[in-house]
């Protein structure tokens, strides 16, 4: 019996078998404080022991199986009730009976589909986590461990500049440029205005980040654009024939990559704004989108990633059994 | 995998700016003066004027200086035409002060040297950032106030 606190419970501690070698990533948590998480590729095998430890020695534990779950959710903020999975496994450890005594478990979810990447944002949530759980009649006990997951890519074949001329009839017309429609996060944005006609008084200009993440679908759909970055490109009256030079470096800018329809529950963009202010402050702006893509840091993680993915392809067998030696 | 361990950030090819671009006129010459107030009439009949005087070479106007004597009353006609017309948020006139119209006050109410210099300069800054406005620019309403002897109030309102 366990009322009261009269009967006996247990501590879940769950630990990966890499994990002196794995690397961590920092990541944004809802209330705005960074921690270092795990970090998971898209195919790698998660594995490791989830340590069952009895509280009360001699006091046997008695339970209705006990199994670990790797979960990737999507959490929409106004609607917590309801997590989307969009991965979700499970392991089962023991089955139903009772532990006289402390006991560790061993696990390992094989080359684990993980296709988003881990996002913390306004109001909407994505993320991975393992969950070991041992059911009780009364109450679970259950212990969660959260991972980061990213996407990485390789450089676009097709990368195309933005030139476009823009303006207002008779009053402001711009031609501007971006070398790339693509960047990678720590890449530059190499760029310039050139002015063809100028009829106001302008006093500066600048080029804004706007990050727009986009929630909901059909009628109830909720953007919330914040400006990640405000960089002044021009102080000072142009004159025309004038061309202004853009160089904004990307890495020094909290980013995340271009995420386009995640699960079909919501998006994160990037635009690049440009803005023009007047002697009056009145503001002229073009908002224009861009790309944003992760580069791999090495290139070996790259070419790991490729190799689980056509063992993936491949088939089972031989993939499973180097998976086994591996992680003994 | 090679790859570019220093990113390209060499500023993009652009053309030479032509010389008379560079040394000549901006094509952004707009300047407008409110001075010289004056008061006319007698009693309670009186009223001040202001001279409202522009320079400017944007095409869109078509005198490139003009002279004319506007008073509050004007000003006031002309904010009323664009909030009605033009979809532009119209800057704030310096205040109606009714209480400086009241009698039995101590001064010379509203023809006061420094309540005329600080309306003055208030109507001022209203018509320069009104005037600059590109779409205050298409509005007839403006070109008639800024240009045109004396403000008719029957005309047809419209664009330019």
């Amino acid at each position: 019996m366990s009322f009261f606190g009269f009967g006996q419970t247990a501590e879940i501690d769950i630990v990966l078998s890499d994990a002196e070698t794995r690397k961590k990533a920092e990541h944004k948590t809802e209330d705005g404080k960074k921690d270092k998480y795990f970090l998971f590729y898209d195919g790698e095998t998660v594995s490791g022991k989830v340590n069952v430890t009895l509280k009360t020695p001699g006091k046997r534990l008695e339970h209705n199986g006990i199994k670990i779950e790797f979960v990737g959710q999507i959490e929409l903020y106004y609607d917590r009730g309801n997590h989307h999975e969009f991965v979700s496994l499970v392991k089962d450890l023991a089955r139903p009976g009772e532990l006289s005594q402390s006991q560790t478990f061993d696990f390992e979810f094989t080359h684990v589909e993980k296709p988003y990447e881990s996002y913390t944002g306004q109001n909407v949530k994505l993320r991975y986590f393992l969950r070991a759980t041992i059911s009780r009649r009364l109450n679970d006990i259950s212990k969660e461990m959260d991972i980061v997951v990213q996407t990485l890519c390789t450089y676009p074949e097709v990368n195309s500049s933005i030139k476009m001329e823009v303006g207002i009839e008779d009053c402001l017309h711009i031609e501007f440029e971006y070398n790339k429609s693509k960047y990678h996060l720590r890449d530059v944005i190499v760029g310039k205005i050139y002015f063809l006609l100028v009829r106001i008084k302008i006093k500066h200009m600048e080029i804004d980040i706007i990050k727009r993440e986009t929630t909901g679908t059909g009628p109830s759909v909720y953007h919330e654009n914040d400006t990640i970055a405000k960089y002044e490109i021009m102080d000072g009256a142009p004159v025309r024939g004038e061309s202004i030079p853009i160089r904004l470096f990307l890495a020094g800018y909290e980013l995340t990559p271009t995420m386009r329809d995640i699960n079909k529950k919501f998006s994160v963009r990037y635009y690049l704004n440009l803005v023009l202010i007047d002697e009056e402050e009145r503001r002229y702006f073009k908002q224009q989108e861009i790309t944003l893509w992760r580069k791999g840091d090495i290139v070996r993680s790259m070419s790991q990633q490729a190799t689980i993915a056509t063992q993936r392809y491949e088939g089972s067998n031989s993939a499973s059994a180097q998976a086994k030696e591996e992680s003994n | 995998m090679s790859e570019a361990t220093v990113a390209d950030t060499r500023r993009l090819n652009s053309k030479p700016q032509d010389l008379t671009d560079a040394y000549g006129p901006p094509s952004n010459f707009l300047e407008i003066d409110v001075y010289d107030p004056q008061t006319i009439g007698v009693g309670r009949n009186r009223f001040t004027t202001y001279e409202v005087r522009m320079k400017t070479n944007l095409p869109i106007f078509k005198l490139k200086e003009s002279c004319v004597r506007r008073r509050y009353s004007d000003f006031e006609w002309l904010k009323n035409e664009l909030e009605r017309d033009s979809k532009i948020v119209v800057p704030p006139l310096p205040g109606k002060a009714l209480k400086r119209q009241l009698p039995f006050r101590g001064d010379e109410g509203i023809f006061e040297e420094s309540f005329i210099e600080e309306r003055r300069s208030g109507l001022e800054q209203f018509i320069n950032r009104i005037a600059g406005h590109p779409l205050a620019q298409n509005e007839r309403c403006l070109h008639m106030f800024l240009q045109d002897e004396s403000i008719d109030r029957n005309y047809i309102p419209g664009k330019v």
